[in-house]
């Protein structure tokens, strides 16, 4: 046999990139999860997992030595760890959206090169996309560029850059130059030796505790051509925003299916101690499911929207496409507390407990999170003004 | 006013540039002048309301409001026939 055609040493196991996942989700992610959560820490060993199986490069196409993986794929790998340990999976979930931005917009050399050496080494990649003073506006930027000599520098206050601690590199948005309006934004790809952050307060939350989404000061040296050429705007509309919604979308998907999961195993639980009688939740069981199948086709056909819009090149940037990617983020993050809150009134106080079989407590606590992550009245305001102006399909 | 000069005057009132919009050439990027995507759907809703017309589903991209240029195409376009 050639070296070629034996498989790269980090791929140990068989199977698709989501069975993968979903592996690690079960036998690492989740027994580590109540840990992860309790401590608030950085979920180490199912990053770990995922880098020794060649996952971390799953988007990167195979031309660059990566898993060349679907973005349906990656999502259904999400699903898996969001059922297990939801922090893991939103790590997860925010990485793949970075090195989905560099996959498409990163068109130069040196970005190419670097694609190749994410593959090659597993490298973690983190964002930094709010600032201080913008009250959340991600498409807005205070700080700017500085290139000279074919060197950019820039300095950011950011509130938060999740696991920035554990990642090998940032994405940052920033003004283009010193005289450019707020939203003239680019991207650039920071890394050490040029990258320094100093981390400002701590991550004590309700949810997603795992992420470790401190807030930092960033600052950051590099080559010119670490900027990626177009503008921010254009690669948050065809790329940032729709993958974020989707892949955010799985990891919340995972969290309401491991919920109903739960709730199902409890009404089963029931009518086994009383054969013939219904239990009491049955009905509210299956009403729920209902809701949880709105919730996983509503996860496929927005990723069959994107594929599409994805081939005609321009639907990517139209209204109705954007409006239609918001919709689901807004959908989505509202349903997975609703099957929470729905799984928990079937369970009971089974559920409310903190040590039964059937708790939701973390389920709760990571779901709230999901509309305040871009919170969702923005979304709503933005889908408000871009109706004014929509045609319809 | 002539067809320029509705553009220009609609772009002072809604594009909230960081330049006045005299000092603009036809071709300058409008975004890079610090035009946002919410300033560009006001603007895009005070052409129609100016021109009485309404700009096409193809029409409704970013391409179409980045430079006075391309507006006065996409204007013409509409109010043609």
């Amino acid at each position: 046999m050639t070296t070629a055609l034996t498989a790269p040493p980090t791929m140990t196991r068989s199977g698709s990139v989501a069975a993968r996942m979903a592996a690690i989700a079960d036998e690492v992610a989740g027994p580590a999860s109540a840990d992860v959560d309790s401590r608030a820490r950085f979920p180490t060993e199912a990053i770990e997992a995922l880098r020794a199986e060649g996952l971390l490069s799953a988007l990167v196409p195979a031309a660059l030595g990566g898993g060349g993986a679907t973005l349906a794929e990656v999502s259904e790998g999400l699903v898996a760890l969001g059922r297990r340990c939801a922090s893991s999976a939103m790590v997860v979930a925010m990485h793949h959206i970075q090195v989905a931005c560099l996959v498409r917009h990163g068109d130069n050399p040196l970005l190419q090169d670097y694609l190749r050496e994410l593959s090659e080494r597993q490298y973690l990649l983190a964002s930094a996309t709010t600032e201080v003073g913008t009250g959340g506006d991600v498409r807005s930027s205070i700080c700017a560029l500085e290139v000279a000599d074919g060197r950019f520098r820039v300095e950011k206050q950011a509130p938060v850059i999740s696991y920035a601690g554990a990642a090998d590199a940032v994405l940052v948005t920033a003004r283009r130059n010193a005289d450019s309006p707020e939203s003239d934004q680019v991207i650039v790809l920071c890394r050490p030796p040029g990258l320094e952050l100093e981390q400002v307060g701590e991550w004590n939350a309700l949810g997603f505790r795992g992420t470790c989404s401190t807030g930092f000061v960033l600052r950051a040296t590099g080559p010119a051509e670490a900027v990626l050429t177009e503008p921010y705007s254009d690669i948050s509309t065809r790329t940032m925003l729709p993958v974020a919604h989707l892949l955010w979308s799985s990891v919340w998907l995972g969290i309401a299916t491991d919920a109903v999961e739960l709730a199902r195993k409890f009404v089963q639980a029931e009518a086994r101690r009383k054969p013939g009688t219904m239990p009491a939740a049955s009905v509210r069981l299956a009403q729920t499911t209902v809701l949880h199948q709105q919730f996983v086709d509503m996860v496929r056909s927005s990723l069959m929207r994107f594929d599409e819009a994805d081939a005609d090149g321009d639907r990517l940037a139209s209204i109705g496409f954007g409006i239609g990617m918001n919709a689901l983020k807004v959908s989505s993050s509202t349903l997975v507390v609703d099957l929470v809150r729905e799984c928990m009134l079937i369970c009971g106080l089974a559920s409310y407990r903190l040590d039964t079989p059937y708790s939701l407590g973390r389920h709760l606590r990571d779901a709230m999170g999901a509309a305040l992550m871009v919170n969702n009245d923005r979304i709503m305001a933005n889908n408000a003004q871009m109706l004014l102006v929509h045609r319809g399909e | 006013m002539t067809v320029d000069e509705t553009i220009r005057s609609v772009l002072a009132d809604h594009a909230r540039l960081a330049v006045p919009a005299e000092s603009l050439a036809d071709d300058t990027d409008l975004f890079g002048a610090g035009m946002t995507s919410h300033a560009s759907v006001n603007v895009m809703l005070a052409l129609e309301d100016a021109f009485d017309f309404e700009f096409s589903e193809q029409m409704l991209k970013k391409s179409t409001f980045e430079s006075i240029e391309s507006i006065r195409t996409a204007v013409s376009e509409m109010t043609a026939g």
